[in-house]
C-alpha cells in the first residue's frame, strides 16, 4: 500500500480507539518518557495485567515516588498518588489500611525504591503488607541525568561514575525474598508476555509481591554503556537473558557481560498483614466482651 | 476561658497530657494512628495502641517517623482521620512529608511533644524550641496551624480542635505540646461523645468529571474526595493546577502557593484562639503559650499586687500568628514580655508585629526546665521602668 493510499484510508475512518484509552488520562499525553525507554512497554504491560486481574479500574490505586518510572501515576486513569522520593511504600501502606478492598500497587524506579526508599521496602516485606511493588530497574537515576544508583552494575559508566561504578548493586529479588515477600519475579521489557502473566499473578496474590522489570534507558545509561539505542539493549536482553524459575536468590546478581537470570522465583504463602489484623481484631473484641465496663486507661 | 470544646455530661478523669491528647483524638473521630516510639511522646502511641483497636481503628507502628508521616497522609487519602505523635528528632524527619501534606491539602494531625534540642538534646526534659520548625520546617512557602496546650485538659481540647481545623482548612495541623504538659497528670473533663461531633470531611457533591480537586470554595478551601469513590483523582507533590495535574510554570506556582497561604492568612481571625486578662488598663502585656504561659500566671499576679499594670495574652493558636492583634495592642502599651522555653522564637514574632511601637522583652531559656517566677517578675519590673 502506498503512503498516499494509507492516508486516504485513515481519513475516511473513525478516529481509532486504542484498547488502553479508557485506562489512560488522555489529557496528560504525550508522556515524558524518551524514545527507546523501557518504561513504556513496562507500563502498557502493567495495564494489560490490570485488565486481566479481575479487579475493576475503580478498585485500583497506584502510588509512586519520584523519578521517570514514578511519573506513570500521572498517566493512569485511576486514583493515583505521586508522592515523595522513596516514600511511596509507607504512603501506600496508609492508603491500603484505610481502603483494604482496593488493590494498591507501586510503580517506581530502582533508585527510588532501593536507595532512599530501601528501609521502607524491607519493612513492608517483613510485615507482608498487602501491596504489589513493581520496580523498573533501568540501572540508573534517569530523571536527574544518569547518576549511578543501587541498581547500577559494578564498573558501569554514569555521570557520577565516569571511571566506572565502584559500588556493588543490590540483588533486588534476593533482597525481597530475604525480607519476606511472598511473590518475587524478575522479567525484562523484552519478555512482556511472561511479564504480564507474572503481574496478573502478583495482583491476585495476597501479601507483599515484588516484580523487577529490567528496562533500557538509552538516553542516560545505554549511550554510556555500549547500548546507545533502546532496541539494542532490548535485543541483548532478549538474546542473553536466561529463564530459570528455580534459581536461588544468590544466583540473581547482575553483572556486566553476564546473562541476566529471569523468572518467577518465589510464590509462597505467609499470613499477610491484613489477615493478621483480622485475627488481632477478633482477639481485641473477645477481650472487650470479657472486660466489659472496664475501660483501658 | 476560651470554650474550645463543648463539654456536656462530662466524666472527670485523672490522666497525663499525652493520654488526654490521645483521648481527644479519639473523641474527634481519629481512626488511624501511625507512629514511632520517642520520648516524651511515646505515651500517646501507647495509649492509641490500646484504645484504637478497641474502637475499630488502626494502630500501626512504622519503621521511622518519615514513614509514619507518609502513612497518615496515605490513610487520610483513603478517608481516615489520622494522626501521629512525636518529639524533636522525629519532628525533623516528618518535615519532608509534611510538605506533601501541605501541598496536597490533606487533613491530618501531628502532635509534637517538645523536648530540648538540637539533635538528641534532652530526651526527658522540657522545651518549646520547635515552634519555628512548626512554621518553617519544610522547604518552600506555606502557612500552618499550630495549637499550644498548657494542661492535660487542653491537650484533650486542642487535639479535638486540631482535627476540626484540619478538616475545615484541609491541611496537617500541629498540636505543639511539651514534655511537662505531656507528662503532667491532673484532672481532665471528658465530655460525653454525643456532645462532640467529629468535624465532617468536606466531601464534594459534584460527580466525577465535574469535580476539580483543587478548585477553591469561597473560603479558599477546595472540596475533597477519597480514594475508591470513583473520581480517579491525581495527587502529586509537583506544582499542580485545579485539576490536580502537574503544571511546571511560574503562573501555576503563583496560583497554588498564593492560595495555600491565603486560605490560612485570610481566615486568621477564625483560626486564632487566645485568652486575655486585664488588658483594659495594661501598660505591660505578657504574651506566652503552652507551659510557659502557665508558669507566668503567678509572677503576673505578684506584679499586679505590686501595682504594675500588667495584662496577659495567652496564645492557644500560635500559628497563624495574630499579627494584626499584636500590632493593635502595641499601639497602646509600653512593653511586651514574652516568656518561652527557647531562645526567643515567638518573642521575635511579637517584636516583628509590634513594629517598634512597644518594647519587647523576651524571657528565654534554652530548655531543660521551666522559668522561675522571680525571673519573670524581674523582667516585668524592668519593663515597667
Amino acid at each position: 500500500m502506498s503512503e498516499e493510499n494509507m492516508m486516504t484510508e485513515n481519513e475516511t475512518q473513525e478516529p481509532s480507539v486504542h484498547p488502553m484509552d479508557s485506562w489512560l488520562r488522555q489529557d496528560r499525553l504525550p508522556h515524558i518518557w524518551c524514545s527507546g525507554c523501557g518504561i513504556g512497554p513496562a507500563f502498557s504491560t502493567t495495564i494489560s495485567a490490570m485488565k486481566e486481574s479481575g479487579y475493576t479500574q475503580e478498585q485500583f490505586a497506584i502510588v509512586s515516588g519520584i523519578g521517570c518510572s514514578s511519573r506513570a501515576a500521572g498517566y493512569l486513569k485511576i486514583d493515583s498518588f505521586h508522592t515523595t522520593h522513596g516514600r511511596a511504600i509507607p504512603y501506600a501502606t496508609g492508603l491500603k489500611l484505610a481502603k483494604p478492598d482496593m488493590k494498591v500497587f507501586l510503580f517506581a524506579g530502582d533508585g527510588d525504591l532501593f536507595s532512599i526508599g530501601g528501609n521502607h521496602f524491607i519493612h513492608a516485606a517483613r510485615k507482608n503488607m498487602d501491596l504489589t511493588v513493581i520496580c523498573i530497574n533501568n540501572f540508573i537515576y534517569g530523571m536527574t541525568g544518569g547518576q549511578f544508583s543501587p541498581g547500577t552494575p559494578l564498573g558501569a559508566i554514569s555521570s557520577t561514575s565516569p571511571y566506572g561504578n565502584e559500588d556493588s548493586p543490590f540483588n533486588f529479588p534476593h533482597l525481597a525474598d530475604a525480607a519476606g515477600a511472598v511473590y518475587v519475579a524478575r522479567w525484562t521489557t523484552a519478555h512482556v508476555r511472561q511479564l504480564k502473566k507474572s503481574l496478573v499473578r502478583a495482583f491476585q496474590k495476597k501479601g507483599f509481591s515484588f516484580i523487577e522489570i529490567i528496562s533500557p534507558c538509552p538516553t542516560v545509561y545505554g549511550r554510556r554503556n555500549k547500548f546507545p539505542l533502546g532496541i539494542q539493549m532490548m535485543k541483548n536482553l532478549h538474546e542473553t537473558s536466561i529463564i530459570n524459575h528455580n534459581a536461588k536468590g544468590s544466583e540473581l546478581d547482575i553483572q556486566i557481560g553476564k546473562p541476566i537470570v529471569i523468572g518467577n522465583f518465589i510464590d509462597r504463602e505467609r499470613e499477610t498483614f491484613l489477615e493478621r489484623q483480622a485475627a488481632f481484631q477478633e482477639r481485641v473484641n473477645k477481650w472487650l466482651k470479657e472486660k466489659k465496663g472496664e475501660t483501658g486507661d | 476561658m476560651v470554650d474550645v470544646v463543648n463539654k456536656k455530661d462530662v466524666s472527670v478523669r485523672f490522666m497525663s497530657g499525652d493520654k488526654a491528647c490521645a483521648e481527644g483524638a479519639l473523641m474527634a473521630g481519629c481512626n488511624f494512628f501511625a507512629g514511632y516510639p520517642i520520648t516524651p511522646a511515646t505515651e500517646v502511641a501507647e495509649h492509641m495502641s490500646q484504645r484504637l483497636p478497641a474502637t475499630g481503628g488502626i494502630y500501626i507502628q512504622m519503621e521511622d517517623e518519615i514513614a509514619s508521616m507518609a502513612a497518615i497522609l496515605g490513610a487520610s487519602w483513603g478517608g481516615a482521620k489520622s494522626m501521629t505523635a512525636t518529639s524533636g528528632p522525629g519532628f525533623s524527619l516528618m518535615m519532608e512529608n509534611l510538605g506533601l501534606g501541605i501541598v496536597t491539602e490533606t487533613p491530618c494531625v501531628i502532635v509534637d511533644v517538645q523536648r530540648g534540642g538540637p539533635s538528641t538534646g534532652l530526651p526527658t526534659l522540657v522545651s518549646q524550641s520547635d515552634m519555628m520548625q512548626a512554621k518553617w520546617g519544610s522547604h518552600g512557602d506555606y502557612e500552618v496551624i499550630a495549637l499550644a496546650p498548657q494542661s492535660p485538659q487542653e491537650c484533650f481540647d486542642l487535639t479535638v480542635k486540631a482535627f476540626e481545623y484540619s478538616e475545615q482548612y484541609r491541611l496537617p495541623v500541629f498540636v505543639m505540646m511539651d514534655e511537662v504538659v505531656g507528662h503532667m497528670t491532673e484532672k481532665v473533663e471528658i465530655p460525653s461523645p454525643d456532645s462532640v461531633k467529629p468535624y465532617p470531611r468536606r466531601y464534594t457533591k459534584l460527580p466525577p468529571g465535574e469535580y476539580m480537586p483543587y478548585r477553591p470554595q469561597e473560603d479558599l478551601v477546595p472540596e475533597i474526595v477519597s480514594a475508591g469513590q470513583g473520581y480517579a483523582v491525581h495527587v502529586t507533590g509537583l506544582t499542580h493546577n485545579e485539576k490536580g495535574y502537574p503544571e511546571i510554570s511560574a503562573k501555576a506556582q503563583e496560583n497554588m502557593v498564593q492560595r495555600l497561604t491565603d486560605k490560612i492568612k485570610k481566615n486568621v481571625k477564625k483560626i486564632v484562639l487566645l485568652e486575655e486578662e486585664n488588658l483594659e488598663d495594661a501598660e505591660i502585656v505578657v504574651v506566652s503559650y503552652g507551659i510557659s504561659a502557665r508558669t507566668a500566671q503567678y509572677p503576673i499576679e505578684k506584679a499586679r499586687e505590686e501595682g504594675m499594670k500588667v495584662g496577659f495574652v495567652r496564645l492557644l493558636t500560635v500559628w497563624p500568628f495574630p499579627e494584626e492583634y499584636i500590632d493593635n495592642l502595641a499601639k497602646r502599651i509600653k512593653a511586651f514580655v514574652v516568656p518561652e522555653i527557647n531562645l526567643g522564637q515567638i518573642g521575635r514574632e511579637v517584636e516583628r508585629c509590634a513594629h517598634g511601637q512597644a518594647k519587647v522583652l523576651g524571657i528565654t531559656h534554652p530548655g531543660g526546665g521551666l522559668h522561675f517566677p522571680e525571673k519573670v517578675l524581674e523582667t516585668i519590673r524592668s519593663a515597667a521602668q
